[in-house]
């Protein structure tokens, strides 16, 4: 008992430290100050009627928003002994071959940067400056000669990496028996089971109404439809919002559930920061924008559903390159961000920088996490928060190795295991031709589906993220998918013949299949 | 009827080759016993034009009306829309009530045309009260976006004025011909750029007026960012959603510069709301509708024809969309992949609704055909239908069943889905 209370004091004590620097704050002691001058304020019960009008005017559920935003973030309590390295990721392992990563990573990246003979960071001329700033709205039309860069990585080389992630500590022994795993992730973590998934994601249910399946065109919409998006559109709770969010959100609420839930309120103080950052990228160029062109080059502008939005995908993610803030998240990030040294001052501490700004080096498909949340919001400063919060919420962990449930290692070991417990004929036939799941799988997971569903269906997905607060939902979907073609993989000889089957996910409904496999599928 | 239809066509395009071989059917030439000819514009102003003599037996079917250029010739169409909206004036009809501006409050969906070089003075007359405004010239006759020009300035047209002070008689030829109409310059933009939206729509009778919708249109957008500037009014890869100009630009042959209609509503709903998203489209469906009813009246109803229309519409930012052309032949060349699957279901589920179980047709069908057979096709409007009982008329588009809006008598503009017209 006294353990926990003591946690929760100091959960609560770093709260109440990360608030006080907010914007938030201020705000609240200013109308704290302003309410004195309203009558029901009386000078003896002050605190209480303080408190009273709080409550009334609508800050107090800013607040319980915002303490909760901290809530999600915040990672659970350790020992007081544990050092910050233990915030990041716990198991040593891991840690280490994070490390060794980034190094292949940033060795890649310096590399590039002496074969084309581009410097990392350089400032630009004011006649480009000027330039750029007109061409800002329109930045895809710009055809810079891109042939000679490559993109840092691809998530193939990424799953290589995971492949030979081992634990020093485990020994599994030769002798394979019914409990050898047979995928290719070698590594002891705890994931969870369907029956364990059915008391997650309860509310996936076959009983309860849900936005994706109850809302088809067969169902009276007084069946569900109606009642659900009447509750939504009076929500004003961040926890709320997010339990609500996990039956799916319609479509002309999505927006602002997203932004209540990720605590996200369009301030002037923030679209000044937005400003700010847009001021950075006119200034310098980094060799990481290039890396940007291509990747949208690459992926969003050949997308049927996301061609239209290449400008603004430079947009966010230019500034998204430049923002320091986001240095904070790696306190509970297993990656460390890469440094960089001013030229000739290798080695010298004071002459270190982070390299790019937010520490986050682009891969091949990065620019996919900002597409379809242009479907949502169009106004610069919005789009770049909501995205910012999404990735130091949940995609950071789709690109760095740790032991975190949400963590890519596990949704690859989660997604193995559910195959080989559930669907252990197919696993065994795929494994047989050369066709492991996970290669074909893995692209899907890293992206968070991002361009391999439709556009409607993907929302829905990502609703589910936010609800549920966690990535696992999308390992499971990818089982689903596979349980879905099973039939056809059945079929299949050879490792391409089943990356065929599985290429096009563009008609599959996303709801239905989870529903079916977590909740109608024969154990 | 045992025997196999029988086609021509003078379009050679796979998606409509594919679609007849499927079938099982037989190609013949034109001179022989056809039962299904497609046929170009061109071709049909023959078959029916008065020295043919040409007479259509009840097996036969063609894919054109008669007369469709009173729908799908710019001028004729804006001719035709100005009718029916007297007619219906002068019968104090609630649909051609008027606001205090006296702008047409549910039949306000052409941009102000006008035809040159007949209407020159009064086209002056307009383009004075407002001089800043853009107009859009097109030759009536053309397709593609051949021909067309932007202009502010009166200079910019001394051609047609000087047509229309010397001659005492109009041309009959009509490579002249043009029509000017008031330019949208404040399309909705979607990540900065210009686009239109392509509906198909078949007619399978006008009187009684049935048509129907197919569910997969598309946007076309421009490739390059729109502007309003008066400098770029030159660039059509600006102004012109045409694949047929914007191909020759920065044109990506992966996605071709194309949204489906489903994107579109999504992106609409999810920044702009459920309701004004629904109000669009229903709009869209009511101004297909009146354009096809305007026409219905003069259109030569020969049982013989079919037509599949492509409409243009486009979207201003306040919501509001305009009808912008009909056209009689829509383009069957695919520039994507998507493409190519879009327009061979299209042409598949248009055979199946006008040639009734690909068997040997016979014209003197009802031209009802059963419900599965519509594939992606919707019924848009069904005259007999909404003439019988009022109880049969919850045709909500929910339920695959009739689109389109029930406007009429409230003075609600556009809203009510609960009042019906006819």
């Amino acid at each position: 008992m006294l353990q926990e209370e003591s946690d929760l004091s100091l959960i609560i004590a770093q709260i109440v430290q990360k608030l006080k620097g907010s914007n938030l704050y201020s705000q609240l002691e200013r109308q704290a100050w302003a309410s004195l001058q309203r009558p029901e304020i009386k000078l003896e019960s002050l605190k209480e009627d303080i408190k009273e009008f709080f409550k009334i005017s609508g800050w107090e559920k800013k607040l319980q928003n915002a303490v909760y935003s901290e809530l999600s973030v915040f990672p659970l309590p350790s020992h007081p002994a544990a050092p910050p390295e233990h915030l990041k990721e716990p198991l040593v392992y891991m840690r280490k071959a994070q490390g060794s990563w980034e190094k292949r990573i940033l060795k890649s990246l310096n590399s590039m940067c002496t074969e084309l003979s581009i410097p990392l960071a350089r400032k630009r001329p004011v006649g480009e400056q000027k330039e750029l700033l007109n061409k800002w709205n329109e930045m895809g039309t710009d055809e810079p000669d891109l042939s000679l860069f490559r993109p840092v990585y691809a998530p193939k080389d990424f799953l290589e990496v995971l492949i030979n992630l081992r634990n020093p500590n485990y020994e599994n022994g030769d002798s394979l028996s019914f409990r050898t795993h047979l995928g290719l992730i070698q590594v002891p973590l705890k994931v969870k089971d369907i029956p364990e998934l059915k008391e997650c994601f309860v509310e996936l249910g076959l009983n309860i109404g849900q936005l994706g399946i109850d809302d088809s065109t067969q169902v009276p919409p007084e069946l569900f439809e109606n009642e659900h998006v009447r509750i939504g559109q009076k929500e004003q709770d961040s926890a709320a919002a997010q339990q609500y969010i996990r039956q799916g959100s319609p479509t002309a609420l999505r927006a602002e559930l997203w932004a209540l839930i990720l605590n996200i309120s369009s301030q002037p103080e923030d679209v000044l920061y937005y400003e700010q950052l847009k001021t950075n990228v006119i200034q310098h160029d980094l060799l990481v924008d290039s890396l940007i062109y291509k990747d949208v080059k690459l992926t969003a502008s050949n997308d049927d559903y996301y061609f239209v939005f290449e400008d603004y995908l430079y947009q966010v993610l230019l500034c998204f390159s430049r923002d320091t803030s986001v240095l904070s998240h790696f306190a509970f990030n297993s990656a460390s961000p890469p440094k960089s040294y001013i030229r000739g001052k290798l080695g010298l501490e004071e002459y270190a920088v982070f390299y790019p700004p937010n520490g986050v080096i682009p891969f091949h498909g990065f620019s996919m996490y900002v597409a379809p949340l242009c479907f949502l919001y169009h106004e610069p400063s919005k789009l770049y928060q909501i995205f910012r919060e999404m990735y130091v919420r949940f995609f950071f962990r789709l690109h760095s190795i740790s032991s975190h449930p949400s963590g890519i290692v596990s949704l690859c070991l989660l997604f193995e295991t559910l195959l080989q417990t559930y669907l252990p004929q197919l696993f065994y036939h795929l494994r047989e031709i050369g066709a492991q799941p996970l290669r074909i799988s893995f692209k899907w997971m890293v992206r968070a589906f991002s361009g391999y569903l439709a556009t409607d269906q993907l929302l829905l997905l990502w609703d589910r993220i936010l609800g549920y607060n966690s990535l696992e939902i999308l390992a499971v979907l990818a089982a689903a998918v596979f349980a879905f073609r099973a039939v056809n993989l059945m079929e299949v000889t050879s490792l391409a013949a089943a990356e065929a089957v599985l290429a096009d996910l563009s008609t599959l409904k996303v709801m239905p299949l989870l529903q079916i496999f977590l909740f109608a599928t024969v154990t | 009827m045992a025997g196999k239809v029988k086609w021509v066509t003078d379009i050679e395009k796979s998606v409509l080759i594919n679609n007849f071989e499927k079938r099982g059917w037989v190609q013949v030439t034109e001179n022989e016993d056809w039962n299904f000819y497609w046929m170009s514009v061109q071709t049909i102003r023959n078959v029916f034009s008065v020295e043919a003599g040409y007479r259509l037996s009840d097996d036969q079917i063609v894919n054109h009306f008669p007369n469709h250029y009173e729908l799908t010739r710019k001028d004729l169409m804006v001719k035709n829309i100005k009718r029916y909206r007297k007619e219906l004036e002068k019968e104090g009809s609630p649909l051609a009530e008027k606001d205090e501006n006296g702008k047409y409050l549910y039949l306000d969906f052409v941009p102000v045309t006008y035809m040159l070089p007949a209407d020159y003075n009064l086209f002056v007359e307009e383009f004075r009260k407002s001089p800043s405004s853009t107009w859009i010239m097109k030759p009536c006759g053309k397709a593609q976006g051949k021909g067309i020009f932007l202009i502010n300035k009166l200079s910019q047209i001394k051609k047609w004025s000087r047509d229309s002070k010397t001659s005492s008689f109009v041309s009959q030829s009509n490579k002249e011909a043009y029509v000017i109409s008031l330019y949208i310059n404040n399309p909705l933009l979607i990540g900065g750029r210009k686009f239109d939206l392509r509906l198909y729509v078949l007619v399978s009778t006008y009187r009684p007026l049935r048509c129907y919708m197919y569910k997969l249109g598309f946007c076309r957008f421009c490739t390059v960012k729109y502007t309003p500037s008066t400098s770029e009014l030159d660039n059509m890869f600006v102004h012109l959603t045409n694949v047929a100009i914007q191909k020759h630009g920065d044109y990506n042959h992966i996605h071709g510069g194309k949204w489906t209609v489903s994107n579109l509503r999504l992106y609409l709903e999810s920044t702009r709301g459920k309701e004004v998203t629904s109000k669009l489209f229903d709009e869209i469906h009511w101004i297909i509708v009146q354009s096809l009813k305007a026409v219905a009246p003069v259109m030569n109803n020969d049982k013989h024809c079919f037509e599949c229309y492509g409409y243009d519409i486009i979207i201003d930012d306040k919501l509001k969309p305009w009808l912008i052309e009909v056209n009689a032949s829509p383009s069957l060349t695919s520039s994507t992949a998507n493409d190519r699957i879009l327009k061979y279901n299209l042409i598949n589920d248009t055979l199946n609704i006008a040639v009734p179980n690909g068997e040997i047709p016979d014209c003197k069908w009802n031209k009802s055909p059963p419900k599965e057979v519509l594939g992606n096709y919707e019924i848009l409007y069904d005259e007999e239908l909404a003439q019988g009982d009022g109880a049969d008329r919850e045709l909500r588009s929910r339920q695959g069943q009739s689109l389109g809006p029930r406007a009429g008598r409230s003075r609600d503009s556009g809203r009510a889905v609960l009042t019906t017209w006819k």
